[in-house]
């Protein structure tokens, strides 16, 4: 997405952005931004702040300080219309749990009517919606009798009944079982396929970061310490690579800095004689942990290198 | 069409739909037959005692004091009850993530609620007809001035109960209200008058919606000559309306105030935290 485009279609701006409880700085000018349609994954590990940061975007909670955009409108003054094209999904909802499923949403997503636009109409065709998440043949069960995983699903097709056009989304697997959250990340893809929406999610998984997210901001010692999407992210950080090949029977392991140079070094060398190459970069994960202690120890450093 | 006239409509389907929901609740039918059972009981034991000098029983003076702390009581209990049940859930953070959610949710909270209200009225009242003698009800003017004083005995009720519901922090607290609702009942006159009580109790209790609850029931469903022991031997209906009147303009002018102020502080991680609380402590 060029620059251009996505100064005019920026539905996320967020700069320099602090939040302080009591003494403590637990965002210390968080700055980022995000166009139509694109999928987010706010990483960090757990207290680095990325539930403050949603709320504050979500407009639940008020910042210390900074400049935030949210569809154009600072969070803190939203009104209704602007709630309207929104949709929240918190870390754990045991809400309405007397209500049956299909009743809760059709009942939710009346209060969006009013504001459906000639290329939207809001809200969302129940029966279409329950299909989307999967919970058809549950439209009658009382909310209380869901499953965590089914309870989840439920949780987002409230969040998006409005047809949103953005939607937040915090640690949305939290304790599912790999079957659930295999379920739920077919849901997420679906939605930002059909919908074009934009989609903050938070996740302390870095897997799940990288199967979900177009681009993935790491949130670490109170400020965004790098912004890419995965490749990016580890290629910035991995400047080492090792290469492994064999060679007459004998197997070779070499760290390089400069692997295409190495490799190109090689074949001038041995030619047709090198056998089962492999070039493999430092996987995400270490990058991930690595750049959390970094960050952890001594304050965050932006990795510029990856900052589009 | 208008959204705030669209979400309105919607929280009369929500209060209808709550309605329905505790109508078929065990639980809660359990609670509300236990009470209303309870109160019979009351009655019925009392139905061949005549209250010295009258010829009405004590059963049926007990009679028109549930009916007043069905609206006095429950309906202020019921609404912060649920007002803090709601918000420990995390109900009302998501009537705050919709649209126009939080008018809703209240105008369904205050259907469903005036309906259950209505619903316990009605059956102590059909109960209490049958079995009870010298209730003075047929009269059109009484069945006018038990309407008006339903009608502004939840106005000045309900906002109540939705104020102290914000107050309060949580489902354990709510006890509280109980008891202090229980203590207002004494000095109400409710179950004896109130010209009986040290004058500065009197003047208390008058202070409270429930007295005027309590005299406006009596005014509409016992013998005209029941006044004499009332202050000032008088229904007092003027000042039951004035009194009642204010309280509902006092209560629906702080009720959203207040509302508002702890709706703004709701967040995902203040639920979280709470229930945290409540799952440890
Ligand atoms: N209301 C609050 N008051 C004081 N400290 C808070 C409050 N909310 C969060 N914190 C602290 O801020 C830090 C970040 O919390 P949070 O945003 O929930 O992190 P995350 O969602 O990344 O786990 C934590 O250390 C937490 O204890
Ligand atoms: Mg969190």
């Amino acid at each position: 997405m060029s620059a251009i485009f996505r100064s005019m279609d920026c539905v996320l701006d967020v700069s320099g952005l602090r939040m302080r409880y009591g003494q403590t700085d637990v965002l210390a000018g968080v700055s980022f931004t995000a166009g139509r349609g694109e999928v987010l994954a706010l990483l960090g590990p757990n207290g680095a702040g990325k539930t403050t940061t949603i709320e504050i975007l979500e407009g639940f909670r008020m910042r210390s300080a900074g400049r935030v955009s949210v569809l154009g409108t600072d969070p803190a003054h939203g009104g209704e219309a602007w709630r309207a094209r929104t949709g929240v999904v918190l870390q754990s909802w045991r809400d309405h749990s007397r209500w049956q499923v299909r009743e809760l949403l059709a009942h939710l997503g009346r209060y969006y009517a009013p504001y459906s636009t000639p290329g939207l109409t809001r809200p969302w065709d129940v029966d279409d919606l329950l299909a989307t998440v999967g919970l058809s043949e549950h439209a009658r069960k009382r909310v209380r009798t869901l499953s965590g995983g089914q309870r989840r699903r439920l949780d987002v097709a409230i969040g998006i009944v409005g047809r949103p056009e953005l939607l937040f989304l915090d640690e949305p697997t939290a304790g599912f079982d790999p079957q659930a959250r295999r379920e739920f990340h077919d849901v997420v893809h679906r939605l930002a396929d059909r919908e074009q929406a934009t989609i903050l999610l938070t996740t302390h998984d870095l897997d799940e970061a990288e199967r979900l997210a177009d681009r993935i901001l790491i949130l670490a010692g109170g400020a965004i310490i790098a912004d890419g999407s995965a490749d990016q992210l580890s290629r910035a950080m991995s400047t080492r690579c090792e290469v492994r090949w064999s060679r007459d029977g004998q197997r070779f392991v070499h760290a390089a800095d400069d692997a295409t140079a190495f490799v190109r070094d090689l074949f001038r060398q041995y030619g047709e004689s090198i056998q089962d190459l492999e070039v493999r970069r430092t996987s995400l994960e270490e990058t991930y942990m690595a750049l959390v202690r970094e960050a952890e120890n001594s304050g965050p450093r932006r990795l510029t290198a990856v900052a589009a | 069409m208008n959204p705030r006239l669209l979400a309105v409509r919607a929280g009369l389907s929500r209060g209808g739909i709550e309605l329905r929901q505790t109508l078929t609740s065990p639980t809660d039918l359990i609670t509300f037959v236990l009470m209303t059972g309870g109160f019979l009981a009351a009655m019925l034991s009392a139905r061949h005692t005549l209250l010295p000098g009258t010829a009405v029983s004590l059963g049926t003076s007990r009679l028109v004091s549930v009916l007043a702390l069905d609206v006095g009581m429950y309906a202020v209990l019921w609404m912060a009850d649920r007002l803090v049940g709601d918000r420990e859930d995390g109900t009302l953070l998501r009537a705050k993530a919709i649209p126009h959610g939080m008018l809703g949710y209240l105008v369904g909270k205050v259907v469903s609620i005036s309906a259950q209200v209505l619903i316990a009225v009605a059956a102590t009242l059909l109960a209490g007809a049958f079995l009870v003698a010298g209730l003075a009800i047929g009269s059109p003017g009484g069945w006018l001035t038990l309407a008006w004083v339903l009608v502004l005995g939840l106005l000045a009720t309900l906002p109540l109960g939705a104020v102290l519901g914000s107050l309060f922090p949580n489902t354990r607290t709510t006890a509280l209200i109980f008891l202090v609702l229980g203590g207002l009942a004494a000095i109400s006159g409710i179950f004896y008058p109130i010209t009986r009580l040290p004058v500065f109790l009197q003047w208390t209790g008058q202070v409270f919606p429930l007295y005027w609850l309590g005299l406006g029931m009596r005014s509409a469903l016992l013998p005209h000559a029941m006044a004499v022991v009332e202050v000032g031997h008088s229904w007092r209906q003027p000042a039951t309306v004035a009194v009642l009147l204010a309280w509902a303009i006092a209560g629906l002018v702080l009720a959203p105030v207040v509302l508002r102020r702890m709706a703004r502080r709701e967040s995902g991680s203040r639920v979280a935290a709470r229930r945290e609380k409540a799952m440890r402590g």
